[in-house]
């Protein structure tokens, strides 16, 4: 038995070794300088840095900008993950359809933008967007509706955000859904119809309780992607106009990266990491549920 | 298969360079240049290289904007090149780091860097300390670009004198170009056109170099009028990043009045519509009462500390400082040069363009010498922005602004204190 043990351990230490180099050193090196006001002054000679307690995480759930940014994120998940998941189902339907040609030529024009590069793509979408010479308004302009500032109008900044954003990911989840949509046997489509099911039915009984588990996966999947929202702001707004299109972790970088903060950034790392966990827990209750249902 | 040819593939490309750098014995410099600067150094040195066939310079532009953060993560990183375009106001920052090596013996002993033939304020924005830490290479301040025919077409035949003046013609043109065009381009995401309003005022914006001032009657005077150009729709509520294409639209008469700098010259003679090639020219900024101040920039090149090349670095400040290679690089891209003696060459002296700056020259103000100042500033044009979209009013921006430099400045005024006691 003991001798079980200690080969246990000798085959596990590998990964623990990887594990607490780079996962629990750095996020203990980091809780230590969140509780510090460490940064470019302390880098350039040590004595400059000061031990703050918790003032870092005082002050920033003080700081209206904090909670801007939060708001911002949750804004951008809960319009963006519906969305993106509604908008995969539906192409993964399309591409899936009897009815449909050249199948694999969809699947492969749906799944491009996946590996476009996002910076090369926001210069396009910069213009799709352009208020007054934008492909956008000018369609939007057909049916009659005024034209929108999109890229400087506070209210519309983040949509469009999610627009991209969703454009760009929605390939990701439809290959996978394509996959879970091939698997649901062709025999319970026949046996409902015969049973006289509407198209409707056929798709609300059938089609998402076989889709169900790949869905909850593709959900936290996309969730946890979507609260890490960076690079779309980052190249199309820089967080602007009136930072309405400034993230979490836009403003973590910000104070990081931008500034050299560390010591706030640090602490804007922990309270994020907090939230993500308190959702993650959220989320697998949930699905729990989902599954003893 | 195919995935792993094509990374054999690389580690065999990565094995000849490193090769071919291990059989080289040149000395390497790296040169960090940023924006339009950038684009043509590696064809402003070749000279340089030719001169120097031991030296190999290895350029890298740096977007403007990701400038700044690139220098300082290259500073954390331990990264940094050996010779830099550094914006004069970022000296100081960088000095308080340490990062930087006095330049003061090299100059002393150099035939070309001649510290009479300078600017006086330019070149003694680069002293910081008592010691000299960057030669500067070009001479930057914002002034107006403008539309003479729009301008004339609204009853005008001169530039603006004074804000009261400026403020008939802006109105004038928009009366003239209608709701969807503007007369002022003031770009949202800037903070240089409100700072030169701001530095047209006789007070400081920081106290001591300790606390905001940004309550003061002067600062809330630039400010009033800032606000006012977009209030009265002057000017649009748009960044930079919304105006896809600045000369078009300029071209387009989408703007009359845009502030900007020297490299301005050359990109609008290269990219503003043929047939409006006469109709565009440069201006003096007006002020409150009359002519006024605009801000004291540039760049300056600077060696740091870290550098194992210090000798090959200063020849190749040495070189960019020529005379000869000052002018060429005018004529590249419309870079002020610093020099006296380069001002009256034929080129300079017969350039329509380059005298307003020549002029404004003469009245620059530099803003506040603290390391912290780029974030300051940044906040400065975040809450501009929040004032001209009408999210909050001015007194309380104001208010916001002194509590916020007061928060960033707190560190600054510790170690000051610290060092005032020992």
């Amino acid at each position: 038995m003991r001798r079980f043990d200690r080969a246990a351990w000798i085959f596990v230490a590998p990964a623990l070794i990887v594990l607490a180099v780079f996962f629990f050193l750095p996020v203990l090196a980091a809780l230590l300088i969140s509780l510090t006001d460490f940064d470019l002054y302390a880098l350039a000679d040590f004595s400059n840095l000061r031990f703050v307690g918790l003032k870092n995480y005082g002050q920033l759930l003080t700081e209206p900008l904090f909670w801007k940014s939060l708001w911002n994120t949750f804004y951008f998940v809960l319009l963006g993950v519906p969305l993106s998941i509604g908008t995969s189902l539906g192409a993964a339907l399309l591409v899936n359809s009897k009815l449909a040609r050249w199948r694999s030529l969809f699947r492969t024009v749906y799944f491009a933008p996946v590996v476009t590069t996002l910076v090369a793509v926001a210069v396009v979408w910069r213009y799709i967007f352009h208020t007054r010479y934008g492909f956008l308004n000018y369609t939007l302009g057909l049916v009659g509706i005024d034209p929108i500032d999109w890229m400087g109008d506070p209210h519309w900044a983040m949509p469009a955000i999610v627009i991209l954003a969703v454009w760009k990911n929605f390939g990701y989840n439809m290959i996978i859904l394509l996959a879970a949509l091939q698997n649901i046997p062709e025999d319970l489509y026949e046996a409902a119809r015969i049973d006289g099911a509407s198209s409707w039915q056929l798709f609300r009984h059938v089609t998402l309780p076989g889709l169900a588990p790949v869905l909850l996966l593709v959900s936290i999947l996309t969730m946890t992607g979507y609260f890490q929202l960076f690079a779309e702001p980052y190249v199309m707004t820089e967080g602007g106009p009136l930072q309405s299109t400034l993230s979490v972790l836009y403003f973590m970088f910000e104070e990081g990266f931008k500034w050299w903060s560390l010591g706030r950034a640090s602490a804007v790392a922990f309270l994020l990491f907090v939230l993500m966990f308190a959702v993650t827990v959220l989320q697998l209750r949930l699905g729990r549920r989902e599954g003893a249902a | 298969m195919t995935r792993r040819a094509a990374i054999a593939g690389l580690a065999g490309v990565a094995a000849t360079a490193a090769g071919c750098a291990r059989r080289d014995s040149r000395t390497r410099l790296q040169f960090w240049a940023v924006g339009r600067e950038g684009e043509v150094a590696a064809q402003l040195i070749q000279g340089f290289t030719a001169q120097h066939p031991d030296i190999e310079v290895q350029v890298q532009q740096l977007p403007g904007t990701a400038a700044h953060e690139k220098i300082l993560t290259a500073y954390a990183g331990d990264t940094l090149p050996d010779v830099c375009q550094l914006g004069n106001t970022w000296v100081p920052e960088l000095y308080a780091l340490k990062a930087l090596s006095p330049l003061d013996e090299f100059v002393s002993q150099s035939s070309v860097v001649s510290p009479d033939d300078y600017f006086e304020g330019i070149f003694n924005a680069n002293r910081v300390g008592g010691a000299l830490y960057g030669v500067p290479w070009y001479v930057d301040t914002r002034l107006l670009f403008y539309r003479r025919d729009l301008l004339q077409q609204a009853g005008f035949d001169h530039p603006p004198q004074d804000w009261a003046e400026w403020s008939q013609m802006l109105a004038a043109i928009k009366s003239l170009v209608g709701p969807d065009r503007f007369s002022v381009l003031l770009p949202l995401n800037e903070f240089e056109p409100l700072l030169v309003l701001a530095l047209q005022q006789p007070g400081e914006l920081l106290r001591d170099g300790r606390w905001g001032n940004f309550r003061s009657e002067d600062f809330r005077h630039a400010m009033s009028f800032y606000e006012e150009m977009f209030r009265q729709q002057w000017a649009p509520r748009a960044s930079n990043t919304q105006i896809s294409n600045v000369w078009d639209e300029f071209s387009r008469g989408y703007f009359s009045f845009y502030i900007s700098g020297p490299w301005q010259i050359g990109e609008f003679k290269r990219r503003v519509a043929p047939q409006l090639q006469d109709a565009w020219m440069t201006a003096p900024m007006p002020g409150p009462s009359g002519p006024g101040a605009s801000t004291a920039g540039g760049a300056s090149l600077v060696i740091f500390e870290k550098s194992k090349n210090k000798r090959a670095a200063w020849q190749l400040i040495e070189y960019l400082s020529m005379p000869q290679t000052q002018r060429d690089f005018y004529q590249l891209i419309g870079d002020l040069p610093p020099r006296r003696s380069v001002w009256q060459s034929p080129v300079l002296a017969q350039s329509v363009y380059a005298k307003a700056f020549h002029e404004q020259l003469a009245r620059v103000r530099s803003p506040p010498k603290v390391p912290e100042w780029e974030r300051i500033a940044t906040q400065m044009r975040l809450m501009a922005e929040r004032v001209v979209q009408n999210q909050v009013s001015l007194n309380a921006a104001l208010a916001d602004l002194d509590r916020q430099t007061d928060e960033i400045l707190e560190k600054r005024r510790w170690m000051l204190d610290r060092h005032a006691q020992v």
